[in-house]
C-alpha cells in the first residue's frame, strides 16, 4: 500500500540506496499529507461536521436566541404531519421527475443532431448559444423571466397570441405555474447536460458509426441500436447531476412565484429557507434537510443500482 | 433523388437546430434591448430588437437606487478568492490522489467525492453556527473559506494529473529528484489548464451564487451582485422593468466577459466530467 507509485524503476541492489528510498516514502508521505490538508479539513469542518451537527439539530426545539431543548422524535412527526413539508416534497419530486426528463431528452437529441455534417462555425455557434445560459445567475434570470411570463404584458403570451393561443395565467394558476417554473429552470441548464453528452459522443469512435452505416443502419434506429449503449456512461453521470440539482431546486420558484400560488410551486429547499430564516426554527429546518439528504442519497443509489443492468462501459 | 433527401434533411435540422438556439439566447436578447427603452415604456408589446428611442436612463436609475460600484466589489473580491483558492486546494489534491501513495487513499478519495451529494442547505445551518461564534457571519470572508475546499475541482485535478505521461515523473526520480521536487518543476507547470478549468468554472459559479450571500449576508453593505438586483425588484410596482433589466445586463458583463475568455475552459471541464477514465 505504502510503496510510491514512482519508484517501479528496477529495485536497486547495491544497499547505499536503501536507506535513500526509506526516506523517499516518508517524503512522499509527508507531502500527501501536506497537499489533502487544506481539503479534507475543509471538507471535515464544513461538510461532515456541519452535516453530523444538523442530523444533532433535528432533535431539538432551537430559535437560535434561548437555549436547544431536546424534542425527541417531535420535529420528524411534526414534518410528516405538515401539509405544507408534505406537499413541498410532492412538488420537489413532480419538478425533478419533469425537468430532468425534459433536460436529458432536448440536451440529447440536439447533441445527436451536432454530430451530422455541418460547417465547423456553426457547429461551434449552436454549441456557443446552448451553452450561454448556463453563465447568467439563476436568480437574475428567473427576475427576466418573470416578466417574460407575465399574464398581461408578456412576451410569451403575446407570441403564443399569435398562433391563436389565449393568455397563459402562467404564474398565476397551479398547474401553469410549476410548468413555468419546469421550463426556466431546463432553459439554463439543459445546456450542462449537452456539454456532457458533447463529450460523450466525442469518445465514441467514428469506426463504428461508419461500419454501421455501410451494414445499413439508419437515423434513428442506429442511435437506438449502438449510440444510446455506448453513450449509456454519460447518461448516468448526466442523470445523475441532473437528478441531484434538481432536487435542490430553489433560486427558480422563490423568484417567479414565491412557492405560490398556494403551495404549488414550494419546493424543499424554499421550505428548509423559511422554516430556518423566517420562522426561526431550526430544529424542524435541520429535519427536512436531513430527510432532503436522504432523499438524495437514496435516488442517487437507486440509479447506480439501476445502472448496472442498462450502462455499458467499453 | 437520394442527394435531394439528404440537402431536405440537413435543412430540416440547421433550421430546428437555430430555433432552439433562438429560444436560448431570446430572452438574453430581450434583456439586453429592453433594458434600453425609457423605464416608462419598457412594458410596451410588441418586444423590439432595437428600441424605438434608445436611452440609457435605465441605467442611471440602477446606479442611482443602488451601490453598483460595492455590489461589483464584493462580489469581485468573493469570487476572485474563492477562484484562487479553490486552485489552490484542488491542485494539491488532485495531484496527491492522483500521483502519491498513501494509506487510506481510495475512503479518503470517496469520502471527498461523496462531499458532492450534500445539498448545501442541509449544511448551510450548522456552518452559520460555526461561523458566527468566529465572528465570520455577515462578513465576506465567511462567504469565501467555506469555499476552498471543492469535492468538483479536486476530482476534476485528479483527472487531468492521471491524464499526464507517468514517465516524466520517472525520469526526474531518476535522476534523483525528491517528491517535492518531482511536483514543483515537472508535473505543476503542466497544470495550468486545467487550473484554468478550476478558477472558469469557481467564477461562473460563485458569481451567480444566491443562497449562501443570501443566508450569510444581512446587511447590505456585504451584498453581492445577485442579492443586490433582486432588491431592484421593487420597480416592478412602477411598471419600470427596464430599471431591473438593466442591473441584470450590469452584472452579466463580467460572466460574459469570462464566457468569451473563459468558454473553452469551461467546456471542456464539463464535457471531460462526464467521460470516464
Amino acid at each position: 500500500m505504502t510503496t510510491p507509485v514512482l519508484d517501479r524503476r528496477p529495485t536497486p541492489t547495491s544497499s547505499a540506496t536503501a536507506p535513500r528510498r526509506s526516506l523517499k516514502d516518508r517524503g512522499t508521505r509527508l507531502l500527501a499529507a501536506l497537499f489533502l490538508a487544506p481539503t479534507l479539513v475543509g471538507v471535515l469542518v464544513f461538510t461532515v461536521v456541519p452535516i453530523v451537527g444538523s442530523v444533532v439539530l433535528s432533535f431539538f426545539h432551537w430559535d437560535v436566541i434561548g437555549t436547544p431543548r431536546f424534542a425527541g422524535t417531535d420535529n420528524y412527526t411534526q414534518v410528516f404531519t405538515d401539509d405544507t413539508v408534505l406537499v413541498s416534497f410532492t412538488n420537489t419530486l413532480i419538478f425533478m421527475v419533469f425537468a430532468v426528463a425534459l433536460q436529458l431528452l432536448l440536451a440529447l437529441a440536439l447533441a445527436l443532431t451536432l454530430t451530422n455534417r455541418m460547417p465547423s462555425w456553426l457547429r461551434s455557434t449552436f454549441r456557443s448559444a446552448f451553452f450561454f445560459p448556463l453563465i447568467l445567475s439563476a436568480a437574475s434570470i428567473s427576475v427576466v423571466m418573470k416578466y417574460l411570463f407575465n399574464q398581461d404584458f408578456g412576451v410569451v403570451n403575446w407570441l403564443l397570441g399569435h398562433v391563436g393561443i389565449a393568455p397563459v395565467p402562467w404564474l398565476t394558476s397551479e398547474h401553469s405555474a410549476m410548468a413555468a417554473v419546469i421550463l426556466v429552470y431546463v432553459w439554463q441548464q439543459f445546456g450542462f447536460s449537452f456539454l456532457l453528452f458533447v463529450g460523450g459522443l466525442n469518445t465514441i469512435p467514428k469506426e463504428i458509426h461508419e461500419a454501421s452505416s455501410l451494414d445499413g443502419a439508419s437515423g434513428l434506429r442506429k442511435h437506438l441500436s449502438i449510440t444510446l449503449p455506448l453513450l449509456s456512461p454519460t447518461l448516468l453521470v448526466a442523470s445523475v447531476v441532473g437528478i441531484i440539482n434538481a432536487l435542490q431546486v430553489f433560486e427558480q420558484p422563490y423568484v417567479l412565484t414565491d412557492g405560490g400560488p398556494g403551495d404549488a410551486t414550494r419546493t424543499v429547499v424554499m421550505v428548509i429557507y423559511q422554516s430556518a430564516f423566517e420562522q426561526l426554527r431550526f430544529g424542524e429546518a435541520s429535519a427536512i434537510g436531513v430527510l432532503l439528504f436522504v432523499l438524495i442519497m437514496a435516488v442517487t443509489a437507486l440509479q447506480f443500482r439501476l445502472s448496472r443492468r442498462f450502462v455499458h462501459y467499453q | 433523388m437520394n442527394r435531394m433527401k439528404y440537402v431536405l434533411a440537413s435543412w430540416t435540422r440547421v433550421a430546428g437546430l437555430t430555433a432552439v438556439a433562438l429560444l436560448t439566447l431570446g430572452p438574453v436578447i430581450w434583456t439586453v434591448s429592453t433594458s434600453f427603452r425609457a423605464p416608462a415604456e419598457s412594458f410596451d408589446l410588441p418586444p423590439r430588437i432595437i428600441p424605438g428611442h434608445a436611452t440609457t436612463e435605465a441605467y442611471h436609475q440602477v446606479f442611482a437606487q443602488i451601490d453598483v460600484w460595492l455590489l461589483a466589489l464584493n462580489s469581485t473580491l468573493v469570487t476572485a478568492l474563492i477562484a484562487v483558492g479553490q486552485m489552490i486546494t484542488a491542485g494539491l489534491a488532485g495531484y496527491a490522489f492522483a500521483r502519491l501513495e498513501f494509506r487510506f487513499k481510495k475512503p479518503l478519495f470517496g469520502l471527498v467525492l461523496a462531499t458532492m451529494m450534500v445539498p448545501v442547505q442541509v449544511t448551510i445551518v450548522p456552518v452559520f453556527l460555526l461561523l458566527k461564534p468566529m465572528g465570520l457571519t455577515d462578513t465576506l470572508l465567511g462567504l469565501i473559506i467555506p469555499a476552498w475546499p471543492t469535492a468538483f475541482g479536486t476530482f476534476l485535478m485528479r483527472q487531468y494529473f492521471l491524464g499526464m505521461p507517468k514517465d516524466l515523473g520517472e525520469a526526474a526520480l531518476i535522476d534523483g529528484a525528491g517528491p517535492w521536487r518531482i511536483f514543483r518543476s515537472v508535473y505543476a507547470p503542466l497544470a495550468t489548464p486545467g487550473l484554468a478549468i478550476i478558477g472558469v468554472l469557481a467564477f461562473n459559479y460563485h458569481w451567480n451564487e444566491f443562497f449562501r450571500p443570501l443566508i450569510l449576508e444581512t446587511s447590505t453593505q456585504n451584498f453581492t451582485l445577485p442579492l443586490g438586483l433582486v432588491s431592484l425588484q421593487g420597480n416592478l410596482g412602477t411598471g419600470s422593468i427596464s430599471v431591473v433589466l438593466a442591473g441584470v445586463v450590469l452584472s452579466m458583463i463580467p460572466a460574459m466577459a469570462v464566457f468569451v475568455i473563459g468558454q473553452r475552459p469551461l467546456r471542456e471541464g464539463i464535457t471531460s466530467a462526464g467521460v470516464n477514465r
